[in-house]
């Protein structure tokens, strides 16, 4: 024998074991057990743990899902939206970094430039069509960690939800930017200061740097 | 007992309810064994088809879903694999599930009715004998027990039929199997019963009650004999842990494997049948059958502390109690079928003939021989 070898006897077959009536009497009390406590659990009004919360107590641990739902956590990723800036406009500044690491390659943006004399003009860009193929989409929030602006988010706390034409999964910007998070807010806690604004700390094209 | 017209009109009745009655047990079998093994692992079990009256969907408790079952497996396409022997491979599915109809014949489900004096008190003054008795089972024959033996093996017929007409290797070995495995069970369920028949003195089911009436249930006289049978019949249903004929991951669903839903589902609802008259005949022959304790033919009779207490009772709710006597046992004893079917793991097919063949038979062999001793002290002879 190998120094620091465990020898694990092989427990002894008895009659007890062989005849399987011991066993199966063990085994019967067992199963009766659960099945007497789910059927007191299952009559009306019987004491069904709340499966909707992560207790994990002991009986019945079926969730009936379209009916009870289990809350999602904060961090959920649920379906897009687009973030507001104060004038209500997208804060997206089309840089394409979104639509560039998603996987599913399911974003689509049309950049458009700010109109002359406008303060981003020179800056950022707009987008004037921002689409999202929720269908293809993963839901992988790549797009979320890829934006520098925190301009798309996942944090609606929806669940996909079926919708029974394919057109209707395409969500435009406006759709997008028509969604709440799931505080009910459409902009973001991530302050970001534009150009012209009073405590923008930027440097502006007309410094000439 | 009745003869004529009336006899064959109660006839014809007894075999209407119980064929009736057995298959649509069959179907809410289904529902007792989703349910029970769904609490067993702490689910809730199907409980969501519906039907929509008025717009209010009501759902019986997931009863529907045997229906739904129904009626999908009635729409689906039948169709006959084309290497098929035509002729065996359609009769396979019939033939395993009559047998377990017909065994019912001979068990009796209540003890037997006068019509005539149904509000009187058995053998009470205006107790009418003369005008003839229906008993509450179909076959009056003298082979009893016999015909419970034949109809019991050729059982086996459907499954090896199933598989060998199938044009499958799979259906083949899982044939093989059910063949292999219920023969050699059905040995064990032959002897088991033999020492029963030593002290019942009888071959006829009637009379097994009656004996257990007049002396004591047949599980405290022969326990050794419950044991096997029971063993044995549980084995006979081809359910786990016997259910070696069929296996997801060896022979795919074995003997029928090659057949469509109704079909198949004429193997299951045999299966759900065998479980029912393989529980009756357990009730008939250890459990004293339609026997209600204290119940005598005339009423009530508590003898306890040596205070004797008859309660007198009417013949129609005599009969009535005993039936649902009969009823409940059964029930019982199909519920811990059940139970014992989502309790232990499957055998393997060696541990299976081991257990017949090496366990279960010589036990049997002994039980004869012991009862054979017993009752030659007893008897004094
Ligand atoms: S979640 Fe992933 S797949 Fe979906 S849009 Fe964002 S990057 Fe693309
Ligand atoms: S990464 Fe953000 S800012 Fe850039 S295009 Fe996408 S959403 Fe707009």
């Amino acid at each position: 024998m190998a120094a620091g070898t465990k020898v694990i006897k092989k427990p002894k077959r008895t009659l007890a074991d062989q005849s399987f009536v011991v066993e199966l009497v063990k085994g019967l009390g067992v199963t009766f057990k659960h099945f007497f406590k789910g059927l007191n659990q299952m009559r009306p009004g019987g004491p069904r743990p709340d499966v909707t919360n992560f207790n994990y107590e002991d009986g019945i641990a079926t969730l009936q899902y379209p009916d009870e739902k289990r809350p999602y956590a904060r961090r959920f990723r649920g379906v897009h939206r687009l973030t507001h800036r104060a004038n209500g406009e997208p804060r997206c500044t089309a840089c394409l970094m979104c639509s560039t690491a998603c996987p599913a390659q399911c974003i689509w943006i049309k950049p458009a430039e700010f109109p002359v004399g406008h303060p981003s003009r020179g800056h950022e860009r707009f987008p004037e069509e921002f689409v999202i193929d929720e269908l293809r989409c993963i839901f992988c929030g790549f797009c979320v960690e890829a934006c520098p602006v925190d301009a798309i988010r996942m944090d609606t706390g929806i669940h996909m939800t079926a919708i029974d034409d394919r057109g209707s999964f395409i969500f435009d910007k406006k759709k997008l930017m028509s969604i709440p998070s799931q505080d009910g807010d459409f902009v973001t806690s991530n302050d970001r200061p534009e150009p012209g604004d009073k405590n923008y700390g930027g440097i502006t094209r007309l410094q000439g740097h | 007992m009745i003869t004529g017209a009336t006899f064959w009109i109660a006839t014809a009745i007894k075999v209407f309810a119980i064929v009736f009655g057995l298959v649509n047990l069959g179907a809410l079998l289904l529902w007792v064994e989703r349910r029970q093994s769904a609490l067993i692992q702490d689910r809730m079990g199907p409980n969501r088809a519906n039907i929509k009256i008025f717009g209010k969907e009501f759902r019986v408790a997931g009863l529907l879903h045997s229906a739904a079952d129904g009626l999908k497996m009635l729409w689906k396409e039948d169709f006959v694999p084309p290497g098929a022997d035509k002729l065996l491979y359609q009769f396979a599915p019939v033939i395993s599930l009559v047998p377990p109809l017909t065994l019912f014949a001979v068990i009796p489900f209540g003890p037997s009715i006068y019509p005539d004096n149904l509000r009187r008190v058995f053998g009470s003054e205006g107790w009418n004998a003369a005008a003839g008795y229906i008993p509450l089972h179909i076959s009056v024959a003298d082979s009893g027990i016999l015909v419970v033996f034949a109809m019991a093996s050729s059982g086996v017929l459907g499954a090896a039929l199933a598989g060998s007409s199938s044009d499958n290797k799979y259906s083949l070995l899982g044939g093989l199997r059910a063949a292999s495995q219920m023969v050699s069970y059905e040995v064990t369920m032959g002897f088991s019963l033999v020492g029963t028949f030593m002290v019942y003195q009888t071959l006829r089911l009637e009379q097994m009650v009656q004996w257990q009436v007049d002396h004591a249930w047949g599980i405290f006289v022969q326990p050794l004999s419950f044991l096997l049978f029971f063993t044995a019949a549980v084995a006979e249903t081809k359910r786990v842990p016997f259910d070696a004929p069929e296996g997801e991951s060896e022979i795919v669903a074995g003997y029928f494997t090659e057949y469509q839903p109704m079909k198949m589902g004429m193997f299951a609802l045999g299966e759900l049948v065998e479980v029912m008259t393989s529980s009756a005949l357990i009730t008939t022959i250890f459990l004293g059958g339609w026997q209600f304790p204290f119940l005598k033919l005339d009423g009530f009779h508590f003898e306890l502390f040596g205070i004797a207490k008859p309660i007198y009772m009417s013949h129609l709710a005599v009969v009535i109690i005993s039936a649902l006597s009969f009823v409940v046992k059964v029930a019982i004893l199909v519920l811990l079928q059940m139970q014992i079917r989502w309790t232990l793991p499957r055998f393997r097919y060696d541990q299976i003939m081991k257990l017949g063949w090496r366990i279960l038979l010589p036990a049997s062999l002994i039980n004869i021989l012991l009862t054979g001793v017993v009752l030659l002290f007893v008897n004094g002879r």
